[in-house]
């Protein structure tokens, strides 16, 4: 058990996966000689060499479809695009390709490939550099994805990832990089797209990932003060969804609060909500409830950002307003 | 080149012509559909070069792949089942015709969006150099693929890493329906390589010993870790792009002129030739002792009667394959979620709370 940061978590994760496995390889842009954007791969090119820490040029579409080339010949390559940003141009790889071959192929061909994503808002970076692709992802029948929100899980669920045979996105959150937790590395690890609960309440279930299961849990703090207990579900996963973990969530606390920071429109929490409704109708008190994103690209200005996004506040407001309407 | 090759590459070629006009048949009944892009015309270049791959090497292919697929050996039957959407095709009926897939035969599978082919190929060569493997990547591509972003990022990355690629480029002059000059600035496709320092070379597509001789020296350098090369092989599809397209856009003097050349009449005018001549095999490399002995043993010149029934031996086998498709059961619904989920079959996704 050890404290350490998230972005050290990943790191660790990928040198214990590298160890195990000399098939584990990583390629990505400034992931070598610079050690990544957000440190994750540092130090990782001295100790494994340059054919398993690779750096690229910038050609996101085709670094990525060769990371599908050479899990089709059995290697787990682990790709780093800088930012999910950029993963735009990797859409024809990841959509067409990584996602499509072992079906395609009648299941003749796996694909044991891993693609790191650093996005979300972080602090001012401009609408270009602070989006969140997650439902765009999510569209794609035959790709997975992950959203660790702690280091426990990014370590985990990363190592989890590259041990899968299919291809596993693993979201990461840019403001998550510099937090801190414990790292168990020997407890046995929930799978790998289990939901847990973060907090155990009874009058309102809030579900959450990624970063926004923070603000849940300190709106959860502050909502046991009024005598408002909320259930904090991570689901840690969005595709698949453990549906279960929250539909037993819902028979004890009978309202849902959905909070996302994608955008509100046509995100995960639209399907997340109209499932679990399918699912739960009978046991809900109230209609579901979602908080998200503006519908808008993200403001540059430093207010407007942080207002285009759900926060700790509007959380409580939400919750309260679920719990006790009128 | 001896005889027994010159003969198994005819073979192929009437074997690929014979399979695709028995395609196209079993479409305009009503048999197969979705898109179904045919090879006749471009035979010398997928038998020209996969006389050239060694079982070792891998290929990857366009939409336009059943004669690749063939060569590569995988069986008639197969793949016109999986034309038919069969079960027994070599997809399941899941790849369809422009999605043939071999893990077996090293076939790395046909895709249909272009310029996919490209980070494929640059995937396999690095696992081959990865695991300091002496194999190759055969990557297939047509002259509308070479517009696209792949091809250089890609070229560029093979270049930068010395990885094992033969870039084959399939030039048909047409992108669809936009003839060359008006899709590409720079109509000759082999020079385009020379900006990633990329060793390339044109040669006639529809002469299947020069292609198979290019192909030959390309390869046995890739291997012997030389880096990536590129062939431009000029070539010509006799029909539309597609089924769905009759090919109108194309002047008919520009089809006859190139069916003068029909790649099959020059194989069989090779072969009844005596070949390979003296030149010939003094200038075909180390191994021309070999090359004049296998020579002067199979110096029978191929004759009509074998040529007959050589074309009735590829018949059956089309119609052979056309009956077993026809008579194949449909794929169910399970199958399909078999084929989605072959890979997690032995991991734990979730586990619910109890």
């Amino acid at each position: 058990m050890k404290e350490m940061l998230y972005w050290q978590a990943l790191n660790q994760a990928l040198d214990a996966e590298m160890a195990a496995d000399e098939t584990v390889f990583i390629l990505g842009e400034d992931v070598g000689l610079f050690g990544g954007t957000y440190r994750v791969t540092e130090g990782l090119m001295a100790k494994y060499g340059e054919w398993r820490v690779r750096d690229t040029p910038i050609s996101e579409n085709s670094f990525t479809g060769l990371g599908i080339g050479a899990a089709m010949l059995g290697l787990r390559p682990v790709v780093e695009i800088m930012t999910l940003n950029f993963a735009l141009l990797a859409m024809d790889a990841l959509v067409n390709m990584a996602a499509k071959i072992p079906f395609m192929s009648g299941g003749q061909f796996s694909m044991p490939l891993t693609l790191r994503m650093p996005g979300g808002v972080a602090k001012q970076l401009g609408a270009q550099h602070s989006q969140r692709l997650e439902s765009i992802l999510m569209n794609v029948p035959g790709l997975r994805i992950v959203v660790p929100a702690t280091p426990q899980d990014a370590y985990w669920q990363l190592r989890q990832a590259i041990r899968s045979n299919d291809p596993v996105v693993v979201l990461e959150h840019e403001l998550l990089y510099f937090t801190q937790g414990r790292v168990d590395e020997g407890a046995m690890a929930p799978a790998i797209h289990q939901a847990v609960t973060r907090r155990s309440g009874e009058h309102l279930t809030c579900i959450a990932y990624s970063r926004m299961v923070q603000l849940a849990l300190q709106a959860a703090e502050t909502l046991a003060k009024e005598n408002i207990s909320m259930d904090v579900i991570d689901l840690r996963s969005l595709s698949p969804i453990d549906w279960d973990t929250c539909a037993h969530s819902l028979e004890k606390t009978h309202h849902c609060l959905i909070v996302e920071e994608d955008c509100r429109f046509a995100g995960a929490g639209a399907e997340i909500a109209a499932t679990l409704q399918e699912r739960c109708f009978f046991l809900l008190d109230a209609p579901i409830q979602r908080l998200g994103g503006l519908d808008l690209p993200t403001p540059f200005n430093r207010n407007l950002e942080s207002a285009s996004i759900p926060r700790t506040e509007d959380i409580l407001t939400a919750a309260r307003q679920l719990v006790n309407p009128g | 080149m001896d005889r027994m090759n010159l003969s198994a590459m005819l073979r192929d070629m009437l074997l690929a012509r014979a399979f695709e006009e028995a395609a196209a048949e079993e479409y305009s009944r009503g048999n197969i559909s979705g898109f179904l892009h045919l090879y006749p015309g471009e035979e010398a270049v997928a038998v020209g070069v996969l006389h050239a791959a060694e079982p070792g090497d891998y290929i990857i292919s366009t939409y336009r792949e059943h004669v690749h697929a063939l060569v590569r050996g995988i069986p008639a039957r197969q793949i016109m089942a999986e034309l038919f959407g069969k079960k027994p095709g070599i997809c399941g009926g899941m790849g369809g015709s422009m999605h043939l897939f071999d893990s077996t035969r090293r076939f790395l599978g046909g895709y249909a969006i272009v310029g996919e082919t490209f980070p494929i190929a640059l995937g396999a060569a690095y696992a081959i150099t990865y695991r300091h493997l002496p194999e190759a990547v055969i990557c297939f591509f047509g002259d509308g693929a070479v517009n696209q972003g792949t091809f250089h990022e890609s070229l560029n990355m093979a270049s930068l890493w010395k990885l094992p690629i033969l870039f084959v480029c399939e030039n048909n002059r047409y992108q669809i329906g936009t003839e060359i000059h008006r899709h590409s600035a720079v109509v000759e496709v082999y020079k385009r390589a020379c900006a990633y320092a990329i060793p390339a070379e044109k040669v006639d597509g529809m002469d299947v010993l020069a292609v198979h001789d290019a192909a030959r020296h390309a390869l046995e350098s890739i291997r012997s870790g030389d880096g990536p090369q590129l062939l431009e092989l000029e070539t010509y599809r006799y029909r539309g792009h597609s089924m769905a397209d009759p090919g109108s856009y194309r002047p008919g003097s520009e089809l006859l002129a190139y069916q003068a050349h029909d790649p099959i009449a020059t194989a069989i005018q090779l072969s009844q030739s005596p070949y390979p001549s003296l030149e010939d095999i003094r200038s075909a490399g180390p191994d021309c002792l070999d090359q004049l002995t296998d020579h002067c043993s199979n110096n029978e010149l191929l004759d009509e009667e074998t040529l007959t029934r050589m074309k009735q031996e590829v018949q059956k086998i089309v119609e052979d394959a056309l009956a077993f498709a026809q008579a194949s059961e449909e794929p169910g619904m399970q199958d399909a979620w078999d084929a989605f989920l072959c890979n997690r079959r032995f991991e734990t996704l979730m586990k619910s709370p109890t």
